[in-house]
C-alpha cells in the first residue's frame, strides 16, 4: 500500500487541517489504525523534524502539526489499545528549566507515533530520579533549554547508576543541538535532534530488544 | 580608534582599524565580585563595578547593561526564579488565559524596580566611559515577550488560532518595550539590542513573521529614539535577512547553525552582522580552537565591515572560562586587523 506521506506532510506544515484529516481517513480506509500512523502519521512527522533540523520548518510549524496529529491518533489508538501494549515504560521531563515547549512538542509526537508514556512535567534530578524508579521506568526523554540544565544531566546519570536503575536516557533540546558531543559528554544512551526523533529511538531500541 | 568610533566605522559599512569585539557577558560579573548571581543583581552599583572589571580585563568594545530577561516578566508581574550557574528563568506566565488579553495594560518603567536598577546601572556606565565606549541596552522584542507572558505553547496556540487576541497583545506590549527602550536610551545606553527569537526562521515561517513580527518591529524601531539592533538569540534567519534590514535595524545578531559567509553576502552594504561564536561548544575551546573560530569568523565576514565579531546567542554562558575569553580577544587583535590578513594576501 501507499501512504501519501509527501503530502499529508504538506497539509501538515500549511496547517491545512482538512486536508491533513482527508488523507488520514484516505489511510484508514485501506489498512489497520496502526498501520496509518506507523506508515502515514510517524514519516511525516519525520519528514517535518528533518526539515526543521535544516531549518527549511520553523517550529511552530512543528508544533502545530504534532499537536494536530496526537488529535488524530488518539481518536483511531486509544491509551487502551493492544498496540500500544509492547513499549518499554517511558517517562518525558524537562529537566530543572522552565521552558517546557519541547518536552511539549515530542510529547505530541511520541503519542502521535503510537506511543505511550509519562508526563512528569519539569521536575530536578532528586525527584525525578525518585519517580524514575517508583514508576520502573526504562526509557526517559529529557528535554532542556539552557546549557546548566543540560550539563545536570551528568548528576541525573550518575544517581540513576547509583539507584541501580537500568534507564536509557534520551535528550534534546538547543545545547545538545548546537553541540553534537555533548549529550555523550553528559552520559547519555542517545541525542534527538528533532521531535521525531525520539520516537525513531526508542522504536530501534525496541527492535534491538525483540 | 576608540570602541565607539570602532563600532560606528564597522555599522557604517567601512573598515575600522580593526573588527570590533562584543564580549556579551552578564553573569561573568557576578564571578569577579565572588557575589551570586541573585546578589550580584541586586543593586545596581554591583552590576556597574562588573561589567567595568570585566572591560578591564577583557577588552570589549561594549558594555552590556543587560541583567536578564526575566526582569522583563518582573515587569509584567511575574517571579523571576535565581539559579547558581545560570541566567534566572521567568516563572510561571502572568496570562494563565487568553481572555486576560483583553484587559491588558502596559506597566509603567518608573514603577518597576528591577527596570530602574538598569536604567541606574547605564546611567552610572555612561558617567564612566562618557562617548568611548558604546553601552547596550537591550529589550525583549513585543513579538517574542509574550513567550514569558502566556508560556510558548499557549502563544503559539493563540498566534495560529486568535489572531484579533494577538493583535491587541503586540500592540501592549509594543507600548511597554518603546517606553522601556527609549528610557535607557535617556538614562545612558547607546543603542538598545533588540532581542527577537521569535521572529527567526526557527521559530516561525517568513510568511507568518511578515503579518507579525516584521511589522512590529518597524513601528518600534522606528520609534525608538537611538539605534537598535536585532538580535536573532541562536535563531536562524537567512531567509528573512533581507526583510529584518527593512525593519530600519543597523545590525542582526545570527547563529552559528548558519553559514556567515552566505549571510554576508546578503547584508553587505544593508545591514550589518553580529555573531556567530558557538557559546554552547565555547564552553571547552582550547585557547588554539579560539583563535582558529575567531579566524572563520572574521575571515567569512570581516571584509569591507558591516561586522562585529560575537557570540551567537547575545550571552555568553558563565560556563566559559576567562582563559577562553582572553583568547578571544588575542585573537581578534591578532587576526582582526584591517586590512584583514587574506586581504593583504591578495
Amino acid at each position: 500500500m501507499n501512504y501519501p506521506v509527501e503530502a499529508f506532510s504538506a497539509a501538515l506544515q500549511d496547517l491545512d487541517r482538512v486536508r491533513a484529516d482527508t488523507l488520514f481517513l484516505g489511510a484508514l480506509a485501506q489498512g489497520t489504525p496502526i498501520q496509518a500512523v506507523e506508515q502515514l502519521v510517524v514519516p511525516a512527522l519525520q519528514h517535518i523534524g528533518h526539515a526543521w533540523d535544516d531549518g527549511s520548518v520553523a517550529l511552530s510549524q512543528v508544533y502545530m502539526a504534532g499537536r494536530f496529529c496526537e488529535a488524530l491518533v488518539e481518536r483511531v489508538l486509544p491509551p487502551s489499545d493492544p498496540d500500544r501494549k509492547h513499549q518499554p515504560r517511558s517517562a518525558i521531563v524537562a529537566l530543572n528549566d522552565h521552558h517546557l515547549l519541547g518536552k511539549r512538542i515530542v510529547y505530541a509526537q511520541m503519542r502521535a507515533s503510537g506511543f505511550e508514556l509519562f508526563d512528569y512535567g519539569r521536575m530536578e534530578v532528586p525527584e525525578l530520579v525518585a519517580r524514575v524508579q517508583a514508576d520502573r521506568v526504562r526509557v526517559l526523554l529529557v528535554s532542556v533549554l539552557m546549557l546548566p540544565s543540560a550539563l545536570q544531566v551528568r548528576d541525573l546519570r550518575a544517581a540513576l547508576d547509583a539507584a541501580g536503575q537500568p534507564v536509557r536516557i534520551v535528550v534534546g533540546g538547543a545545547p545538545f543541538s548546537l553541540d553534537e558531543k555533548l549529550w555523550r559528554e553528559v552520559g547519555a544512551d542517545a541525542m534527538g535532534r528533532h521531535a521525531a526523533d525520539a520516537a525513531r529511538i526508542v522504536q530501534a531500541w525496541m527492535e534491538e530488544r525483540s | 580608534m576608540n570602541s565607539l568610533q570602532r563600532v560606528l566605522t564597522t555599522l557604517s559599512h567601512r573598515e575600522p582599524d580593526r573588527v570590533p569585539m562584543f564580549l556579551l557577558t552578564t553573569l561573568h560579573g557576578a564571578a569577579e565580585l565572588g557575589l551570586s548571581i541573585e546578589t550580584y543583581f541586586s543593586r545596581a552599583e554591583h552590576v556597574v563595578e562588573g561589567q567595568m572589571r570585566l572591560l578591564a580585563r577583557y577588552g570589549s568594545d561594549c558594555l552590556y547593561s543587560f541583567f536578564h530577561a526575566a526582569l522583563e516578566h518582573e515587569a509584567w508581574g511575574g517571579e523571576v526564579i535565581f539559579r547558581p550557574d545560570g541566567p534566572p528563568n521567568a516563572g510561571a506566565p502572568v496570562l494563565r488565559r487568553a481572555e486576560q488579553i483583553d484587559r491588558l495594560e502596559p506597566p509603567r518603567v518608573a514603577d518597576c524596580q528591577g527596570l530602574q536598577r538598569v536604567l541606574q546601572t547605564q546611567a552610572a556606565l555612561k558617567a564612566r566611559v562618557g562617548d568611548t565606549v558604546p553601552i547596550i541596552g537591550v529589550v525583549m522584542s513585543p513579538f517574542s515577550l509574550p513567550v514569558m507572558q502566556m508560556g510558548f505553547d499557549a502563544y503559539l496556540d493563540l498566534m495560529h488560532e486568535e489572531p484579533e487576541r494577538l493583535e491587541r497583545l503586540l500592540h501592549v506590549n509594543e507600548a511597554f518595550v518603546v517606553e522601556w527602550a527609549n528610557a535607557q536610551l535617556a538614562a545612558g545606553a547607546t543603542a538598545i539590542c533588540y532581542f527577537d527569537p521569535v521572529s527567526s526562521s526557527t521559530v516561525v515561517p517568513r510568511e507568518l513573521y511578515l503579518r507579525t513580527g516584521h511589522r512590529v518591529a518597524q513601528r518600534c524601531i522606528a520609534r525608538f529614539k537611538g539605534p537598535a539592533a536585532t538580535h536573532m538569540a541562536s535563531g536562524r534567519c537567512a531567509p528573512i535577512l533581507a526583510d529584518l534590514a527593512a525593519t530600519g535595524t543597523a545590525a542582526v545578531g545570527v547563529s552559528a547553525l548558519e553559514d556567515l559567509a552566505a549571510l554576508k553576502a546578503v547584508a553587505r552594504g544593508r545591514v550589518s552582522l553580529l555573531g556567530n561564536l558557538n557559546g554552547i561548544t565555547m564552553r571547552r575551546w582550547t585557547p588554539d580552537e579560539a583563535q582558529a573560530e575567531v579566524r572563520r569568523a572574521i575571515q567569512a565576514a570581516g571584509a569591507g565591515g558591516g561586522f562585529i565579531l560575537s557570540d551567537n546567542h547575545g550571552e555568553i554562558p558563565l560556563q566559559v572560562s576567562p582563559d577562553v575569553l582572553l583568547a578571544i580577544g588575542d585573537a581578534v587583535r591578532r587576526w582582526g586587523v584591517y586590512p584583514l590578513p587574506a586581504q593583504a594576501a591578495e
